[in-house]
């Protein structure tokens, strides 16, 4: 941690770690401790009263039909979006782990999605699926299909699974690709000789090999449709309709920004914290071994 | 190759061709959207080959905004999202280079505390505590400024954790070396420490680029001002008003314009982005 070799004590390191410390003090530690505080908070409608009421807007949270739904939801999504992103990027980086010629070239074209803000691939998808102009919907409705995700919330889920995936491939092929390509060639060719075809070897050598690559994304895509596809989100469905779209993190914003709930929305960000701490103890405990790139 | 099959050589290009061709198929129909008249594209079927309004589309939008009501020059927009983005990327750098040079450089009280005060910002990602952000901003009077647009945003544990790796691999005798030669700390963190990971340097900057450009959220909650927009949150604003006046050839344009930067950048310095980041995960 420390060079065996390093300079003595002065004021110069406090110096030096002051700006990040500095910002890491006024910009997350004391709005973090102000939202567990909100939490334990209730302002009366005009703002003019706050009441101490402890544990009563978690207590409330938990109670909320609306949330507990939005929390299921937020489940669901995630688990969609990762298990297709990660689906096609593994065919994907398999085939082209396979392809000599134009591995390159092909990998060019398939990452640059990663360089796309959320808001903008929710604006593709939307446009894409608008309901009265969109190309697809135009198509759909050749097929004897109606679509319109803003009247059926079925349909908004989808959009945004599809945008929010979309989004997501590039970065998940990356990984899974400079994990296959770092397996030694020697395991795949002895394998063959012993008369191992193409997808016996993929199940038998390579899968299992990248099994450590696939678990650190696993956690990274939930990270990502928790928190990441906000953006998304909004561009797409806000949330709608009838809350069909409303992941916690909306949610969060939703409350705190246009509802004006203080107490609920600090309430939620408390739980989102508990949710990440989670997330990187996980991540931290069994991901320490990663794959050499 | 290991061994002959043409079929299934075969059938792997053809799937990923068919892989690629379905992703860009959406920037397809944006790019496609940017090249016709507003008259045409509010009929449907939409085309699916351009058409030959492209520069004229161009030049409206960078200059005169998207429609009558909405004169904005997206230039200008383009502009503030390269500040924002230059700030935070340049900003996370210089942070997190000194504070891992201090973590790892020198023996001083705290020296731990201050390490896993930055590790937990990593359990703090700025949607978890909006509101509460909000209000310290506010309070300290930088709604609307580029300074509330990117402090919050420039603390950043990944890229002091990926220095101090990098720092770590430094051999000692660099120091004890420059030591000799009467190189203070700074000299030496100047002369040496940056010079010898200028890659790193480089990696790390396309990735935050692209994450600063990206932003929405935060610019979204704490600038209100016309002139603090970004292009990125721009669109937004767009795709609302697109009920009213469907000019969707130069919305579409407006979305080809934000995403064509952080893409040459990811594309044009693939080698640096992909060591980015792969480096920074680690």
């Amino acid at each position: 941690m420390l060079k065996r070799v390093h300079f003595g004590t002065s004021w110069l390191p406090f110096a030096l770690v002051a700006p990040q410390i500095i910002i890491t003090l006024v910009f997350f530690m004391w709005p973090a401790a102000q939202a567990m505080f909100q939490s334990l908070l209730v302002q009366d409608a005009f703002g003019l009263k706050t009441e101490f009421v402890w544990f009563d807007n978690f207590k409330e949270l938990l109670n909320d039909e609306i949330y507990l739904q939005s929390f299921y939801r937020t489940a669901f999504f995630s688990t969609l979006v990762a298990f297709f992103s990660l689906s096609i990027a593994l065919v994907l980086a398999a085939l082209a782990d396979r392809v000599i010629k134009g591995a390159t070239f092909y990998r060019t074209m398939l990452i640059w999605p990663y360089a796309v803000a959320p808001v903008l691939a929710g604006a593709l998808w939307v446009f894409m699926f608008n309901p009265s102009l969109g190309i697809i919907t135009y198509t759909l409705d050749l097929l004897g299909y109606d679509w319109n995700h803003k009247l059926n919330g079925g349909q908004a889920m989808s959009l945004v699974v599809m945008a929010a995936t979309w989004k997501q491939i590039s970065y998940n092929f990356l990984f899974f690709f400079a994990a296959m390509q770092s397996i030694p060639k020697p395991l795949i060719e002895a394998a063959a000789i012993d008369g191992a075809g193409p997808a016996r070897r993929f199940w038998t050598i390579i899968f299992p090999l990248i099994t450590p690559t696939t678990f650190f994304l696993l956690v990274v895509n939930i990270v990502y449709a928790f928190f990441d596809t906000f953006g998304i989100i909004h561009a797409v469905t806000e949330g709608g309709p009838a809350n069909a779209t409303t992941t916690l993190v909306y949610k969060v914003y939703n409350d705190g920004f246009i509802g004006l709930d203080l107490g609920g929305s600090a309430a939620q960000s408390v739980v989102l914290m508990v949710i990440v701490i989670f997330i990187t103890v996980i991540q931290f405990r069994y991901i320490e071994k990663k794959v050499d790139y | 190759m290991i061994e002959k099959r043409p079929i299934t050589t075969f059938i792997s290009h053809a799937v990923i061709i068919i892989g690629i061709i379905i992703i860009a198929f959406p920037v397809w129909i944006t790019f496609v959207a940017a090249t016709h008249d507003a008259i045409r594209m509010t009929q449907s079927p939409i085309p699916i080959w351009p058409g030959d309004q492209f520069f004229i589309n161009l030049k409206a939008t960078l200059w005169d905004g998207i429609s009558e009501s909405d004169t904005r020059p997206v230039a200008f927009m383009l502009l503030n999202s390269f500040i924002m983005a230059m700030i935070i990327a340049l900003g996370k750098i210089s942070v997190s280079l000194l504070s891992a040079f201090a973590i790892v450089y020198f023996r001083f009280p705290f020296r731990m505390g201050f390490f896993w005060m930055i590790f937990l910002t990593l359990m703090l990602p700025v949607e978890v505590r909006i509101l509460p952000t909000y209000e310290v901003v506010a309070k300290l009077g930088m709604l609307n400024s580029y300074a509330g647009l990117t402090l919050p945003l420039i603390a950043s544990a990944t890229a002091t954790f990926m220095f101090r790796q990098v720092f770590l691999t430094v051999p000692d005798e660099l120091l004890e070396a420059s030591r000799i030669d009467g190189a203070g700390p700074m000299r030496f963190f100047f002369d040496i420490l940056i010079p010898v990971s200028r890659t790193n340097i480089a990696a790390l900057f396309v990735i935050l680029f692209i994450y600063g450009w990206n932003q929405y959220l935060w610019p979204l909650l704490i600038t209100n001002d016309q002139s603090m927009v970004t292009v990125v949150m721009g669109i937004k604003e767009m795709l609302e008003s697109a009920e009213q006046a469907p000019v969707w050839n130069k919305i579409m344009m407006t979305t080809l314009l934000a995403m064509i930067p952080p893409i040459i950048v990811v594309v044009f310095m693939q080698k640096m982005f992909v060591k980015g980041l792969t480096e920074t995960e680690k």
